[in-house]
């Protein structure tokens, strides 16, 4: 599509001191993401998958410059932003969105949904006025199958999964060019799960974006991504797109993770169920 | 004479069923105690359990799964959750009708449970060592030192390594997959007939679970536990279990022996659901997702509990609640349309 990716991150490195709890014992450096580069082009999901403490996390959160850096670059349309002050990077928010794993926790409970919706239009100028903000916030609403009459209302009113979309909602009304969804389905029951997985599918592929999908699960992995990366101990160990990683995997942990899943017997009835 | 051996054998065939069925639930009913009235939670479940066997309970949150499990342990004593009828009849004795104190005993000795996350059911501030010694002396008239020593092998039963290093070690030490198998141990301490898992696994990376997992159908064929194993995941369900019950909104609502479930799914519940996991091994570009959401325990329905969501519904569904009916030997399904779609 494009001869440059959207992103581009080069030999990043994101190691922590960790606090010496007894004045005598050493501080030891934990290389949470040690030496890894990939890249997202436009309009790709790029998946980044493994287990917990692999590092997969503190990649999102570094790219979204929550965490900070030790070595390395990311390139964002070719603009390297790790070296950014908060201020430098704060225009480019707007661009590079993140979805958050628990629903119960990344919504403020004292806002209604009409001030969380409204919050980045304002922050990022938008929209001019309120009238302008409230037309926003009823199309995104109608994207995400929530009702317009819902705006009143407060988080601690709606369910998991309808907090999940009210989070995509906040994400998708900035029109991001890159989202990061950490676990953005994890905390989901399986029916709501497989609902909110196809949500994030159809914006994704109706506005193009660039998504960088961080998740354990490999069933939901395979489900959206074009490409995947592997991590392990804070390197990634295998990059390919998706067919090769699950159908022919070359690195050994890969293959003992594809091994590891419970697999479902497949059944042709279950693909008549909506018939 | 011919009289005699009928009887004889009637008594060992009445022997044989007595035997068969370690746990019998029958229509149980559970509800939750709201303000002025009592909502119910779980509806007529009757499950049965033989010896050897692991059933698999699945359900998505709030389905009834984990109560129907306490029940069984008797764990709602004291909680706003009450046990409104029915039986749960383990080893030939009704335990509802036991005493307290009676029941005690059965617990962690003729049965066991283990839980969803390792970190908040062992006892932070003691060496895990201690712990599985302390059901040990609970249940059985042994010495400390013989006590240590039964830890020490189920420590070593559980593939810790270095047993004698870690029976002293404390929970915050070990890793979340040691810590469900020390959890594994505790269950294990009395060779108890059945054991109860709820989500044993949900908190585990999927490497460590298929340890676990693995772990758990090693120690039944060599102590020959009953397992019941709740999961919301029907992939662990699928690979570990000899039958399966399917429960949405409190009830059963699909009951078969797991390759007969597999084989033909009869509840559209249970087709959405499988229908609703990504797979690993084809592609998928939509899912099939079931429309809408779980109904909330306050919210009053009338008929089937997965009418308003389900894609075959016809004015039948609304209005009565289609019992749980045999279609085959062995598959029970709640549907008025069960054999038809």
């Amino acid at each position: 599509m494009a001869d440059q990716p959207l992103l581009e991150v080069k030999n990043l490195s994101t190691h922590f001191k960790t606090k010496s709890s007894a004045s005598f014992t050493a501080r030891t450096v934990v290389k949470a993401v040690d030496d890894i580069s990939f890249h997202i082009n436009p309009g790709e999901v790029l998946s980044l998958v493994g287990e917990s403490g692999c590092g997969k996390t503190t990649v999102g959160r570094t790219l979204t410059k929550l965490t900070q850096h030790s070595i390395g670059k990311a390139l964002f349309r070719g603009q390297d932003i790790l070296p950014m002050s908060q201020a430098q990077f704060r225009p480019l928010r707007r661009e590079i969105q993140m979805i958050f794993q628990d629903p119960f926790a990344s919504l403020n409970p004292r806002l209604t949904i009409q001030q969380t919706l409204a919050e980045p239009l304002f922050i990022h100028k938008l929209v001019s006025s309120r009238d302008a903000a409230i037309q926003h916030i009823k199309e995104i609403l109608e994207k995400v199958g929530l009702d317009a009459s819902i705006m009143k209302r407060h988080p601690h009113e709606f369910s998991g999964g309808q907090r999940q979309r009210i989070g995509i909602a906040r994400v998708m009304i900035v029109q991001p060019q890159l989202v990061i969804a950490d676990e953005a389905v994890s905390a989901l029951d399986v029916s709501i799960q497989a609902q909110v997985l196809n949500l994030i599918k159809q914006l994704q592929r109706d506005n193009g974006i660039s998504m960088l999908f961080i998740s354990h699960d490999l069933g939901v992995v395979r489900h959206i991504s074009d490409r995947v990366a592997v991590m392990y101990q804070g390197k990634i160990v295998e990059t390919a797109n998706k067919h090769d990683i699950f159908d022919n995997p070359q690195h050994s942990y890969t293959k003992k993770l594809l091994a590891a899943i419970p697999k479902v017997p497949t059944y042709q009835g279950a693909l008549s169920h909506a018939t | 004479m011919q009289c005699g051996t009928a009887l004889i054998l009637g008594l060992k065939t009445i022997l044989q069923v007595c035997s068969v069925a370690l746990l019998e639930l029958d229509n149980l009913n559970i509800a939750v105690a709201s303000k002025d009235k009592l909502l119910p939670v779980v509806h007529d479940c009757s499950l049965s359990l033989a010896e050897h066997e692991t059933l698999g309970i699945v359900g998505e949150s709030g389905c009834g799964k984990s109560l129907t499990a306490l029940a069984i342990m008797g764990l709602l004593e004291g909680s706003q959750v009450k046990i409104t009828s029915g039986s749960i009849v383990f080893d030939g004795q009704n335990l509802l009708e036991m005493k307290p104190s009676r029941r005690r005993l059965i617990m962690g000795d003729r049965m066991a449970m283990i839980f969803q996350e390792p970190m908040t059911s062992l006892n932070p501030v003691y060496r895990i060592g201690d712990q599985i010694i302390e059901v040990i002396r609970q249940h059985r008239r042994i010495s400390n030192q013989g006590a240590k020593q039964r830890a020490l092998e189920l420590l070593e039963l559980v593939k810790i390594p270095q047993p004698e290093d870690r029976i002293n070690s404390f929970p915050h030490q070990l890793s979340g997959g040691q810590r469900q198998r020390v959890m594994i141990a505790i269950a294990m301490a009395c060779d108890p007939a059945l054991l109860i898992a709820d989500e044993p696994t949900t908190a585990l990376d999927v490497t460590v679970q298929k340890e676990v997992l693995d772990l758990m159908l090693d120690l039944q064929q060599r102590t020959g536990t009953s397992i019941i194993l709740i999961s919301h995941d029907l992939g662990v369900i699928a690979e570990t279990c000899n039958e399966v019950a399917v429960m949405y909104r409190g009830r059963i609502i699909e009951k078969a022996r797991t390759r007969q479930l597999f084989s033909h799914m009869a509840h559209p519940y249970t087709r959405g659901l499988l229908a609703s996991i990504p797979s690993v091994v084809t592609d998928t570009d939509w899912l099939e997702a079931i429309p809408g959401r779980v109904p909330t325990i306050d919210e009053q329905l009338s008929g089937c509990a997965f009418h308003p969501r389900c894609a075959h519904t016809k004015t039948s569904c609304s209005q009565t609640e289609p019992p749980l009916i045999e279609v085959q030997e062995h598959h029970a399904v709640r549907c008025h349309f069960a054999g038809e779609i």
